[in-house]
């Protein structure tokens, strides 16, 4: 897997699907759905609440997969199968879920842009 | 009666993700079907038992009611488990693919979803949906006396065997417009006085109605019971038919009501009759190419602009004379030659010496 946040293919290949004005709709969207996900993530981790977490998790695997964030939903998808106990790991697995977001985030902007 | 292009076409997506259903939608619209959407199992559930939908995109993981309770629930509604269901889902594992497919539902997609996969999918799902729609509207329950004694007779029996008939298709023209113009009792009671014509015009003819579903019906003549001139009969009463709506609207004018029109299609030929179902409760079903070709001609009625058109099966096989009118070859789905139309000259006594 490349380190690029995203992966060029699988946008490009959204956005001759879907189109381009609609994709960047999209990308809007996801950027403001996100943090509400990792605030899931963050209070379902609190209250101890399994389900929950692993839906938050695999909403975001999800979404990333479908702009090509393959990082990152590599991330979630681990949480999305580890549950609760993974994300309380040695390395603060949510600290880096959020980092691989915001390297997400900015792409997706500039992808916009461009 | 929806057509075969799938166009139109009324989906669901449930999806309690924004991103997923807006993409999801976007898609689908894409291939030009009308979609709605649901956050959750619980949301859908309510919308499928309100309005009528031809498939179901369903995701899995959602709060409230997850996909696989909504597959639960809808194997157990008798209105809702023929609906497809497509899942799509990224959702890890096969077992949890498995149990989709247990429960009923038609197909799997991983997400991210491929586009060219999701549109071959739904035209798959769709298709099926309306086979399964005309073989359901075919099964349909019925009792007249002639079946009640060829059950007895033939003991039952619930095989097929191939007979010589015609098959007639009607329905009202622009039902719709009009059912929703008037209150529901108002178009109760008028399909339940159109009905009352048609059954009278046809069995008056030799024929049965083996089906009736919203404003349409199917008709044979030459089964159960064989009719040496099926031919006739049906163009017989298709006259009837037409005669009796007649009088119907000059009813429906002097009370100030809404007036109707009917199409009728007839095609003649070989078709398999019998009895489907189980032992306690049997339908009387036809199927063939000739059901086919008079389901079809039916809906040419509206482009032809012609009351009653026939095939060239059943004109050959007429033996007294009817007021007919070559309307040349016309292409019909699911026929591999074009078949011979005739529009049916309605107002006029069937005439003697015009072949």
């Amino acid at each position: 897997m490349t380190d690029a946040a995203i992966d060029r293919a699988t946008f490009e290949n959204l956005k001759a699907t879907a189109g381009a004005d609609f994709v960047h709709e999209l990308i809007d969207t996801f950027l403001t759905e996100a943090p509400a996900m990792f605030e899931d993530l963050r209070s379902a981790l609190a209250a101890n609440d399994a389900a929950r977490f692993k839906r938050a998790a695999h909403s975001l695997k999800s979404n990333s997969n479908t702009f090509g964030a393959l990082t990152l939903g590599a991330k979630a998808k681990n949480l999305e199968l580890g549950g609760l106990a993974s994300a309380r790991e040695p390395g603060d697995p949510l600290d880096a879920l959020a980092r691989e977001y915001a390297r997400v985030a900015a792409a997706l902007k500039e992808l916009k842009r461009a | 009666m929806r057509e075969g292009n799938h166009g139109g076409a009324r989906v669901l997506v449930v999806d309690d993700n924004k991103v997923n259903r807006l993409l999801l939608t976007r898609n689908l619209e894409l291939m030009h079907l009308h979609v709605t959407t649901a956050e959750n199992g619980r949301v859908a559930l309510e919308m499928l038992r309100r309005e009528a939908f031809d498939l179901l995109l369903l995701d899995i993981e959602m709060p409230e009611m997850n996909g696989f309770e909504v597959l639960e629930q809808l194997v157990r509604d008798l209105q809702l488990r023929d609906l497809p269901v497509i899942v799509t889902s990224s959702l890890e594992g096969v077992d949890n693919v498995v149990r989709c497919i247990e429960l009923g539902a038609e197909d799997y997609l991983n997400k991210p979803v491929n586009p060219v996969l999701l549109k071959a999918r739904i035209g798959a799902s769709l298709e099926k949906k309306r086979l399964r729609d005309q073989q359901k509207e075919l099964v349909r329950r019925f009792a007249t006396a002639e079946v009640a004694q060829d059950l007895q007779e033939s003991g039952f029996s619930l095989g097929g065997k191939r007979v010589n008939g015609s098959v007639m298709f009607s329905d009202i023209r622009n039902f719709t417009p009009l059912a929703e113009s008037q209150p529901p009792e108002e178009t109760i009671e008028l399909l339940n006085t159109y009905y009352t014509l048609m059954f009278n015009a046809i069995s008056g003819h030799g024929g049965i109605v083996s089906q009736m579903a919203g404003d349409g019906l199917m008709a044979v003549f030459g089964a159960p019971l064989p009719l040496p001139d099926h031919c006739d009969a049906a163009v017989r009463a298709a006259l009837e038919m037409i005669e009796m709506i007649e009088l119907f609207n000059a009813d429906q004018a002097a009370a100030g009501k809404p007036q109707i029109r009917i199409g009728i299609g007839i095609a003649s030929g070989e078709m398999v009759a019998g009895y489907t179902g189980t032992n306690e409760r049997a339908t009387y079903t036809c199927i063939g190419d000739t059901v086919n070709v008079a389901s079809r001609l039916e809906a040419h009625t509206k482009l032809a602009e012609r009351a009653i058109l026939i095939d060239g099966v059943t004109r050959a096989g007429l033996r007294e004379s009817a007021k007919l009118e070559a309307l040349g070859p016309v292409n019909i789905r699911g026929k591999a030659q074009p078949v011979e139309v005739f529009g049916v000259t309605v107002g006029e006594k069937v005439a003697v010496g015009q072949k």
